[in-house]
């Protein structure tokens, strides 16, 4: 009976995988031919062939797309060191230093030998990286002091915290998305403004603190009393308590959770297509907009979720390899 | 200095909302609203009405497709938690794909995918599949027969029966797919929590599987599944604002198009938010309620 159902299962898998297949692969069209693709029965991947450069690089001027090419290379290869455990020192947070303002220099230009780019222009898959990985960098010191506002003891502090992580989650994050770039210029005094860039990434940030803030907590409510009572019994004061015994402690029993959440976080970064952002998706659904090409959107949209699900799928598996030694990085933690 | 600083926005936004001349206020409600909403479930609405209207609609058409896709959701879920739990490999390979695959690419991807699919690869309505007998799947839609009605191919689209448009479809489709997979993970994660002790003492009185399954492991694996499974739903409400990256009119697309056309922003975002806020407070009540009843006493 058992066996049975196995056989008739594989028999219905391949029933639905086999003509995937051949649509996928053996009928499919590679050439950037949008006549051959309609001739044809299988996928038209000619579209991302074609179109790769846009999907990558956005609008950024074509002569000088090595930069955002450059500046992508070196934004992975940091996440590539900074993912070993061997480069946890005191140097990686140079290095990070060192190369964000490398990629800076790189995709805005403007001196020497590099041509200004003003970010109206950049796209594409950097984009996204981008707003990610600013996003993060900026959230995190943002969502520690939520976190410990929330278990302050002083009523104003907790109660704003509470508030502040409340209602950013309770509410979509395209509404925030809108409160950014509907009603940020109306807060700034006249004359003052600040790009439709700048002010996703505000909102992104924003939004990425409320979530973070919650697993710090996570980690801060795992930490026996004894760590705090021993803290205030050698009499260290309430920065040198936390920075010295209580929060090196807690990130590292909410490592697993904070990938997660960046996992989250770096898919969220696709919802800036609603307000007009060209990042990896939008550029992948401009390039769509071209009449020779409309029609091919399955092809499309299954090799952005290919790209996306590379990225979350090598930082989940990441993760994982935290939530398998859970004893040893507890064992850790004395030191 | 907080004051200072909440000060220093007020007195920004109130000058420049006096040079751009918006009145501020709720005042707008009441005018005219002077578009159209593509599709309304259980409220009339025509451009003649006012925008409270039209956000009313856009609210009862964000509720219809999170109720819905809840439902769903919670179904497809508790049935792929219970195939990665399966002894059988393949059932447990199919689970396991499934959830690692659909977990890690962005909903928005998935929406696009689903509306692409829905559009590009079904064949106009003259030429509609008919799966079931007066079931029709067409690049407009999905049309149902009913008690009342069947449809029938009219000119260019089908009349009769109860249409699904493609943008109802893909993010139904697109929010159940998509939260079904971490509502997987909670079902299994819960499953496992209850002792194999409960599973082998149950065996041991002679119950049959089905039994085990419906009178020891689910209720004791509910107390583990509600808290999570209540953030999930909240999600899927949240998620339910993709809809206007797609063309659905749910609530942050009308109250999108209300702001484009009247310039009040401020008033447009707090209703988004006003609104989301008491949907969220209310599904974590009825949670709270539900998991109290669940829970050990």
């Amino acid at each position: 009976m058992r066996r049975l159902f196995t056989v008739a299962l594989l028999l219905l898998l391949a029933a639905a995988l086999v003509p995937f297949l051949k649509w996928a692969l053996i009928e499919a069209v590679w050439r950037p031919d949008p006549a051959a693709c309609r001739a044809a029965h299988g996928a038209c991947w000619g579209f991302v062939v074609e179109k790769y450069r846009f999907i990558l690089f956005g609008t950024y001027p074509y002569g000088e797309q090595w930069r955002p090419a450059a500046a992508t290379v070196l934004l992975l290869g940091l996440g590539i060191l900074s993912a070993m455990k061997a480069s946890w020192k005191p140097w990686l947070i140079v290095a990070w230093l060192a190369g964000l303002c490398a990629i800076g220099v790189l995709m805005w230009g403007g001196v020497p030998g590099l041509p200004y780019v003003e970010n109206e222009r950049w796209g594409g898959l950097i984009l996204t990286l981008l707003l990610a990985t600013f996003g993060l960098a900026a959230a995190f010191p943002l969502s520690l002091l939520l976190a410990l506002g929330r278990r302050s003891e002083l009523p104003i502090i907790r109660a704003m915290s509470v508030a502040y992580i409340e209602l950013v989650r309770g509410v979509p994050l395209i509404s925030l998305l809108f409160m950014a770039s509907v009603m940020l210029p109306l807060f700034l005094p006249a004359g003052v403004s600040i790009d439709k860039l700048l002010r996703a990434q505000i909102a992104l940030v924003l939004f990425a603190a409320a979530y973070l803030a919650e697993v710090v907590r996570g980690g801060l409510q795992a930490i026996p009393r004894g760590q705090y009572e021993a803290a205030d019994a050698l009499g260290l004061s309430y920065w040198q308590k936390t920075l010295a015994v209580v929060l090196p402690q807690a990130l590292r029993i909410a490592v697993p959770a904070l990938v997660n959440t960046f996992i989250g976080f770096f898919k969220d970064t696709s919802l800036v297509l609603v307000i007009g952002l060209f990042d990896l998706l939008s550029t992948i659904k401009l390039g769509l907009t071209e009449p020779a090409w409309s029609g091919f959107g399955v092809e499309a949209y299954l090799f952005a979720a290919l790209v996306y699900f590379v990225f979350c799928f090598a930082l989940s598996r990441y993760s994982r390899r935290f939530e398998l030694e859970p004893r040893r990085i507890t064992a850790l933690t004395p030191n | 200095m907080l004051l200072g600083a909440a000060g220093f926005l007020i007195s920004n936004t109130v000058a420049n909302l006096e040079a751009r001349r918006i009145a501020s206020g709720f005042g707008f409600l009441g005018r005219e609203a002077g578009f159209e909403i593509g599709e309304s479930f259980f409220l009339r609405y025509d451009a003649g009405q006012s925008y409270l209207r039209a956000l009313a609609v856009g609210l009862v058409n964000t509720l219809t497709v999170s109720a819905i896709g809840i439902v769903v959701a919670s179904l497809l879920g508790t049935a792929i938690g219970l195939a990665r739990l399966s002894a059988n490999t393949l059932v447990r390979g199919i689970g396991t794909a499934y959830v690692e695959f659909i977990r890690n690419v962005p909903l928005l991807v998935q929406l696009f995918f689903w509306y692409a699919l829905i559009t590009e690869a079904l064949p106009g309505p003259s030429q509609a599949l008919e799966p079931l007998p007066h079931v029709f799947l067409s690049n407009r839609g999905i049309f149902l027969p009913t008690f009342a009605s069947l449809p029938v191919l009219q000119g260019f689209n089908f009349a009769g029966g109860v249409g699904i448009s493609p943008e109802f479809g893909a993010l139904l489709l697109g929010l159940s797919v998509y939260t079904a997979a971490f509502i997987a993970e909670i079902v299994r994660a819960g499953v496992l929590a209850v002792p194999r002790g409960q599973v082998e003492a149950a065996q041991a009185v002679g119950l049959a599987h089905s039994q085990v399954l419906h009178k020891v492991v689910f209720p004791q694996a509910l107390r583990v599944i509600v808290p999570p499974l209540a953030s999930q739903y909240l999600n899927l409400v949240k998620n339910s604002s993709l809809a206007v990256a797609i063309g659905y009119p749910d609530l942050v697309s009308i109250a999108n198009t209300t702001m484009n056309q009247t310039g009040q922003a401020i008033e447009g975002v707090a209703i988004i938010m006003a609104v989301y806020l008491t949907i969220s407070l209310s599904i974590s009540a009825l949670m709270n309620w539900y998991n109290a009843r669940v829970a050990l006493r």
